[in-house]
């Protein structure tokens, strides 16, 4: 028989299963891409000509993610 | 009316009316099931927890430092917008199964009339009244919350999403049955194209970015990405035959 767990701990977890789902679900690589981009464009301001760089880096890089998303997808209804 | 509370005003009008629908039909299967009190207790309760979690997190969020808060809100809308446009992409190209809110509200009617009736207070109906509104309604809470709380423009968020609530929730009364010839996708499409303009913008700006035209840039941003979705779709469409009874996870 299972233990049923507190009040608080079920709505611990209901709340940290919420934002899981929420932010990555069945899309992790979209996380960790955004992630990436951050990462990304808060290195570019250690380096000259930030701005401009980062004008254009952020929206590519954002479509760059997309496409990689999608494209992920197809293949796995190719693959089934 | 600037072009960043006119982009605002757009995102949350369009997101809470998708989410007003998706909700509407879960409360509309339940009421006509199981009988309409259980159904509007459920709602009711449901939306009496998104204030309290509103009037909760609302005021805290304002005293966030701007920079971090357009960072995380940013980091959070990219992340949301990607994932909206992606569905979109996929159903459009129909690689994904369109959301049917007549399929969907079938589902619903089956699986509640396969509980059974219950004399007293029906507990099943409350329960999935009260989840199905405050699954979307939480949506509709991190949407405002998000994009009023960074655009300072919190006041305004909350009306544009009570009257989108106000306005679906009218006509979806209206047309009962008829939920699905909302063009829904259409409209998840557009909301992807303005949560993702939003989130490049704001993690910019979280990260000391000085965008060209100050807000101007928000527009172009759309644009961008409206010929970037537009050619994803295209692209789609032409490599693979049409499968709209496919899912894609």
């Amino acid at each position: 028989m299972t233990k049923r767990q507190s009040l608080p701990v079920r709505l611990v977890k209901g709340f940290a299963m919420f934002w899981w789902d929420f932010l990555v679900g069945d899309t992790p690589e979209l996380f960790v891409a955004v992630l990436l981009i951050i990462g990304v464009v808060a290195l570019l301001s250690l380096a000259g000509h930030f701005n401009t760089a980062a004008v254009i880096v952020l929206p590519l890089l954002a479509v760059a993610a997309l496409a990689f998303s999608v494209r992920r997808a197809q293949r796995s209804s190719q693959r089934k | 009316m600037s072009s960043g509370v006119v982009v605002l005003v757009g995102a949350v009008f369009l997101a809470c009316a998708v989410e007003m629908v998706e909700a509407l039909t879960i409360v509309l299967a339940v009421g006509h099931t199981r009988g309409w009190r259980s159904a509007f207790e459920g709602t009711g309760a449901a939306l009496i927890v998104l204030a309290a979690l509103v009037a909760a997190f609302g005021p805290a969020l304002v005293h966030v430092p701007i920079n971090v808060l357009r960072l995380v809100v940013g980091g959070v809308l990219l992340i949301f917008g990607m994932q909206w446009l992606r569905k979109a992409i996929l159903r459009s190209s129909g690689l994904k199964a369109k959301h049917d809110e007549d399929e969907i509200y079938r589902a619903k009617v089956a699986e509640l009339q396969s509980l059974g009736s219950t004399v007293n207070r029906d507990r099943v109906a409350f329960v999935m009244a009260f989840k199905g509104v405050f699954l979307e309604g939480l949506e509709v809470v991190i949407t405002v919350l998000t994009l009023g709380t960074s655009a300072h423009r919190l006041g305004l968020a909350a009306i544009v999403a009570a009257v989108a609530v106000v306005l679906v929730g009218a006509v979806g009364v209206v047309v009962a049955k008829q939920l699905s010839n909302v063009p829904e996708n259409a409209m998840k499409m557009a909301v992807g194209i303005l949560l993702v303009s939003y989130g490049t913008f704001w993690t910019g700006e979280g990260l000391k970015v000085k965008w060209p035209g100050n807000d101007l840039m928000l527009v172009s941003f759309t644009g961008i990405y409206l010929v970037v979705v537009g050619l994803l779709v295209a692209m789609l469409r032409r490599s693979a035959p049409q499968r709209s009874s496919e899912v894609v996870a």
